[in-house]
């Protein structure tokens, strides 16, 4: 870096737009305290010149009251940053770093190699582009080097750099470096990688960190930095069909109706044709808004606002999409579901489903199995606990639009989240969209208690700022629920109704009508009925809101 | 354009996305403005979010009466200039029980002219989202900070009990009387702040350009004098040096660098060629060993 210190005091202009043009890359380092991993990232920190003098003054301080290297300087102190896990000598959680060079932006998502490994890991693996997987020299490949390799294919990171670390621990030794760089080559050619670049290195004493080590001297390939600074990521993304999930309507004002979002895959143009996945309608694209001028072109990972030629109905939770490629759209994705709360999966529970696109209610109905991160074996489980990974079918109470996780990291990931305690317990994938089978029985296989029950297993729809769409009339549709159902009522949804707004629920029969009455009863909402040729549907709204939307026929005649 | 996007535009583009999420999934939310660099940037960032509306949400200062006088310009002027309903909060009864950074110490005056004047605020306008300008490489404590931050009902930060934070699905789920604070620049460097504020033209406080100021050396930091509150102590003297600042905040708590810098790049080439880190400037952070993360915990931002 020194000829830019150079660069920096002679020409701060050049150096500037020089730096204008850096690409970004996000990686992940997996490893435990033991391989050093702490001490590779401090060191990466430190030889960028990413350290200060006062952090530098409070790190030497720290190196001598709790460093582990007697008292010389622990790079791995940088990293620990609460005090409490300081005081235990431990990471706990997800770190995120952050380094440049002249060529690249670096985040670093770092996180621990044992407690809550998989749920820490694929949190931090799941915006990473490369993994650098740790290695201690002496021991080769361990169990934990399969875990973290598996959780990183399975998290969809295709770049990895195999980092055999404290070669000098082991003299330098060619061999043993090729011994275990075949080894894990024979073991990762199941995962999918799409390339392994093995390093031998020293991160204590900085041996092919940045320059070349002489200690190596049979080592012809990139340094760490080299690496890191040059493997290419793929902008595959924006050669793919085009995807945008609509995170917002922009209305200001009555001539502008602007669908805001990030592209996740494709490219766009004024004049190209769209199609909205749900509806299926079709419009083409008008304008590419941004606040330096309309743009000719937008690519994946650019966040847009784009305006149509058409007056089509489209909102939050919608998918705009290329003509010709639509995304899947279904009720039962299966899934890979890495669960992450201490509170295992209850099969048949609704819990939240949050995907690029929507949150919508929704429950596991059958694990199909569960992965053994250590042997990469299937096993057979009711259900699946912290730190588990399995296989998963789901059952969304309205149909989403996804594409698989192999095809976009984007739209084929979602949450899941506990609807009472609004923890986020699991993290999906998308593997395909399950074949459809009969839902009774899905249920009977993986709720065994609550069939036995037998007396009326009732259906809880939650009324949540999921269920609402847009301004004016919501629709909620019932006709297709034949259990007994039973209302969660979020805060946002009577926010939604105090605000003017009117939900028309769609029912199937009178049975259910009384559970409405309840809600009704309960939040003192009026409501207008209508005996339809499907069934029943009752318009439900606030008394006396201040919107001007409503009509002076809302008068709610009540029951 | 076949070209990849640069690491700005991406920043960018991420917090875009963070921005437009809040304001779909939360009923008030509200903009933390702290009237310094990362707020400038931050503001920028909701103008583009929401262009050609203006940002549907009002900007929130937490006024502790300490505030450099050039920041409440530039501040009023701000608001005025995007269109947004200005909400400017101060405690009340800190003011009467005559709060100072000079009489206090700078830890018990942060607590109750920021951090319980914070709070005061919102629980005033009930907002259920605050965003803010933190970045997580400015302190260690705050490298494992989420993106989307969890408040129980009484402001607290656990940082033992975060959510997993995984692609760019937020979980935005909270209960009445939680919050969520937010930041969506929290991946960007101090560089990538100066270089974005260069290539944009976005408009800073004056007081990140060098001048000459009167200040005094206290502690060996220079404090600007910046009103007749300031009282001197024996063997100091009022000098007039060229001197800007890294960071802005309360001025009796916020150090000013002698410098030349007078242009943006000469800001960007003396931060790059300097060896302390921004935030030594700040007092705040240097009261005892954690602080940072103990003023979290309790609610500070």
């Amino acid at each position: 870096m020194a000829h830019q210190s150079e660069l920096i005091e002679q020409d701060i202009l050049a150096y500037l737009k020089s730096h204008e043009e850096k690409s970004l890359l996000r990686f992940i380092t997996c490893g435990s305290v033991d391989d050093g991993k702490s001490t590779l990232i401090g060191r990466l920190l430190w030889d960028s010149k990413m350290v200060f003098e006062d952090q530098l003054a409070s790190l030497e301080a720290d190196s001598k009251k709790v460093g582990t290297q007697g008292g010389a300087i622990d790079y791995a102190l940088l990293l620990d940053g609460l005090q409490a896990e300081r005081e235990q000598g431990i990471t706990i959680d997800v770190a995120y770093r952050y380094f440049s060079t002249e060529r690249r932006k670096f985040i670093v998502a770092d996180t621990p190699g044992h407690e809550q490994y998989t749920r820490n890991m694929v949190t931090g693996a799941s915006t990473a582009q490369v993994a650098v997987i740790l290695v201690d020299a002496r021991k080769g490949l361990l169990t934990q080097t399969r875990r973290h390799s598996y959780l990183v294919s399975l998290v969809g990171i295709r770049h990895i750099v195999l980092a055999v670390n404290k070669m000098d621990l082991v003299a330098f030794d060619r061999q043993q470096f090729e011994a275990i760089r075949r080894d894990y080559e024979q073991f990762a050619a199941s995962l999918g990688f799409g390339d392994i670049t093995a390093i031998p290195l020293s991160a204590l004493g900085g041996d092919n960190m940045i320059e070349p080590s002489a200690n190596t001297p049979w080592y012809t390939g990139p340094t760490l930095m080299n690496y890191l600074e040059s493997v290419k990521i793929e902008g595959e993304d924006r050669e793919k069909p085009f995807r945008m999930p609509v995170q917002w309507v922009n209305r200001p004002n009555l001539d502008f109706r602007g669908f805001c979002g990030v592209i996740a895959a494709g490219t766009i143009h004024p004049g190209d044709e769209l199609r909205v996945a749900a509806s299926g309608r079709t419009s083409r694209v008008a304008r590419v808004v941004t606040m330096d001028g309309d743009l000719e072109e937008a690519t994946a990972g650019q966040a847009v606002t784009l305006t149509l030629a058409d007056e089509i109905d489209v909102s939050r939770g919608d998918m705009l999409t290329a003509i010709d490629a639509p995304p899947i759209h279904a009720r039962h994705p299966e899934a890979h579901l890495v669960w992450m709360h201490d509170e295992p999966l209850r099969p048949g529970q609704i819990y939240l489903v949050k995907t690029a696109t929507a949150v919508t209610p929704g429950r596991v109905t059958t694990v199909q199995y569960a992965v053994d991160v250590n042997t990469l074996e299937q096993k057979q489980v009711p259900t699946l606990g912290l730190n588990e990974i399995g296989v998963v079918r789901l059952e969304l109470d309205r149909p989403i639009s996804f594409d698989t996780y192999l095809q976009n990291r984007d739209t084929g990931s979602f949450i899941l989240i506990d609807r009472f305690t609004n923890a986020t317990v699991a993290a999906g994938m998308v593997i395909s969209a399950a074949p459809l089978e009969p839902q009774k029985t899905a249920l009977t296989e993986s709720c065994p208690e609550r069939s036995v029950a037998g007396s009326g297993y009732s259906r809880r729809i939650s009324l949540s700022e999921a269920s609402i769409s847009g301004i004016g009339v919501s629709v909620i549709n019932l006709t297709g629920v034949w259990d007994p159902i039973e209302f969660d009522v979020a805060t946002s949804f009577i926010d939604y109704l105090e605000k003017g707004n009117r939900v028309l629920f769609r029912l199937r029969a009178m049975e259910q009508l009384e559970t409405l009455a309840q809600l009704a009863f309960e939040h003192t909402l009026s409501f207008e009925f209508d005996r339809t040729a499907e069934g029943v549907s009752v318009l439900i709204f606030k008394r006396n809101t201040r919107s001007g939307s409503r009509t002076p026929e809302d008068k709610g005649t009540g029951i | 354009m076949n070209k990849n996007l640069t690491h700005l535009q991406q920043l960018e583009a991420e917090s875009i996305h963070i921005l437009r999420e809040v304001v779909s999934e939360f009923s008030n939310p509200v903009m933390l403005y702290s009237i310094g660099k990362d707020s400038a940037v931050m503001l920028h960032l909701a103008r583009k979010a929401f262009y050609p509306a203006p940002p549907p949400f009002p900007l929130l200062h937490v006024d502790t009466t300490w505030k450099f006088r050039e920041m409440i310009q530039f501040r009023d002027r701000m608001a005025a200039e995007c269109g947004l309903d200005l909400i400017v909060h101060v405690n009340e009864e800190g003011v009467r029980q005559g709060i100072s950074p000079f009489t206090h110490g700078s830890s018990l005056y942060t607590d109750i002219m920021k951090t319980e004047g914070l709070k005061q605020a919102l629980d005033r306008y009930k907002f259920d989202a605050a965003f803010g300008g933190a970045r997580r490489d400015e302190e260690k404590s705050r490298a494992k900070e989420r993106i989307f931050s969890f408040r129980s009902a009484n402001h607290r930060w656990d940082p033992k009990d975060q959510r997993p934070e995984l692609w760019k699905l937020y979980n935005t789920r909270i209960k009445p009387g939680e919050s969520i604070r937010v930041f969506p620049i929290s991946n960007w460097t101090e560089l990538d702040v100066w270089q974005y504020i260069h290539l944009e033209n976005i408009p800073i406080v004056p007081l990140y350009y060098a001048a000459v100021r009167p200040v005094v050396e206290r502690d060996g930091m220079l404090i600007m004098v910046d009103d007749d509150r300031m009282e001197l102590k024996p063997g100091e003297t009022v000098q007039y040096k060229s001197v800007r600042f890294r960071t802005l905040g309360c001025y009796p708590l916020t150090a000013a660098v002698e410098s030349e810098a007078t242009t943006l790049p000469q800001i960007i080439q003396e931060m790059l060629l300097t060896r302390t880190s921004e935030r030594q400037g700040r007092m705040i952070d240097h009261d005892s060993a954690g602080s940072m993360e103990k003023k979290k915990q309790e609610g500070y931002f």
